[in-house]
């Protein structure tokens, strides 16, 4: 088990699916939604949650800045 | 453990800037520039220069920045953000004085302004989006657009009979004895994102000193431009862009010693 945990928090609305978050991620935790928002873009979240760890990879590279990164160690 | 007890405000580690305004930018999906943006709000807002920063935004994509960075700005003609900046710096000595360019702006029509603005030294920070391309009006080749590279004005590739060659500006710009930093950086993975962000912290502060020009160049993508996936757009630009604009620094005049300054 991991012993530190992260979470991800993508504003919906914010994203535009450039899909630049997911290649960023080094764990394959995002993924883009088959849903859209209401501007139809198939924004990210996370497909794998359990293994993020918080290492904000995705956060530096995302155009729009709609990622929040939380990170706890356990 | 579960999400919710992962999200919560003594766990946070990355957010947005308190300076970038709450505005959904205008720029295409995967676009350098709200990067770029992103970078200079939160450097900005960690040296806590945000009432000193005066911003100038040029004619191109990035014409709107005022919109989305919560400091002054001055929107100045197309290709003259260096000379308007320079009346704002020399007027206001104790303000920060930055210009944020494109390709088509600072290296075609505004290449006279930009080589004396960096000539004369002007106590300023000089930020370079190259994306090889005039993004904002469709895609027509620029100056800095590559040899074969396809836009809408160079259906068959750029040749180099007749459209010459690509104008590396800032390695001219690096030969000008007024300037003193210049820098080659790109914003498409999370270490080059750092590095970048390291370098245009150093080119404030050198602001800050009054060192100088500083010139930042950061090679960009315009998937839309391109007619790419962002993530195809940013393979190709590390493919066919870094070998003719190699990332790194040009020049530190604080690394010199001190005889061989200009």
């Amino acid at each position: 088990m991991a012993k530190v945990r992260g979470a991800v928090v993508v504003e919906k609305e914010g994203c535009k699916g450039c899909s630049l978050c997911v290649e960023a991620c080094p764990q394959g935790v995002l993924a883009l939604n088959k849903e859209v928002n209401s501007r139809g873009y198939h924004y990210s979240y996370m497909k794998n949650p359990d293994d993020c760890i918080g290492c904000s990879n995705c956060g530096m590279v995302c155009p729009d800045t709609c990622i929040t990164i939380y990170r706890v160690k356990i | 453990m579960d999400i919710k007890d992962i999200i919560k405000p003594e766990n946070l580690v990355y957010d947005k800037s308190k300076l970038q305004i709450d505005t959904i930018m205008h720029y295409c999906p995967g676009c350098t520039h709200g990067v770029v943006h992103k970078i200079l709000a939160e450097v900005i807002d960690e040296m806590g220069i945000q009432e000193r920063t005066i911003g100038v935004s040029p004619v191109g994509c990035a014409v709107f920045a005022y919109n989305y960075i919560d400091i002054d700005w001055q929107q100045a003609a197309h290709g003259r953000a260096p000379a308007v900046a320079t009346g704002i710096a020399r007027t206001n000595p104790d303000k920060i004085v930055f210009t944020y360019q494109g390709d088509g702006d600072l290296a075609s029509i505004g290449a006279a302004e930009i080589l004396h603005a960096c000539n004369r030294g002007e106590n300023m920070v000089v930020i370079f989006i190259n994306n090889a391309i005039y993004g904002m009006t469709g895609g027509q080749m620029a100056p800095t657009t590559l040899l074969g590279q396809r836009t809408s004005t160079s259906p068959g590739g750029r040749n180099v009979e007749l459209n010459g060659h690509p104008l590396k500006i800032t390695e001219m710009i690096a030969m000008l004895p007024g300037v003193h930093y210049v820098t080659r950086q790109s914003a498409h993975t999370a270490s080059t994102v750092r590095k970048c962000k390291k370098a245009i912290r150093k080119a404030f502060e050198n602001v800050m000193a009054k060192k100088g020009t500083s010139f930042i160049e950061v090679v960009s993508t315009c998937n839309s431009g391109w007619k790419m996936t962002p993530v195809g757009a940013n393979t190709w630009m590390e493919e066919n862009m870094f070998p003719v604009y190699v990332p790194g620094e040009l020049k530190d005049n604080d690394k010199q010693v001190p005889s061989e300054k200009n």
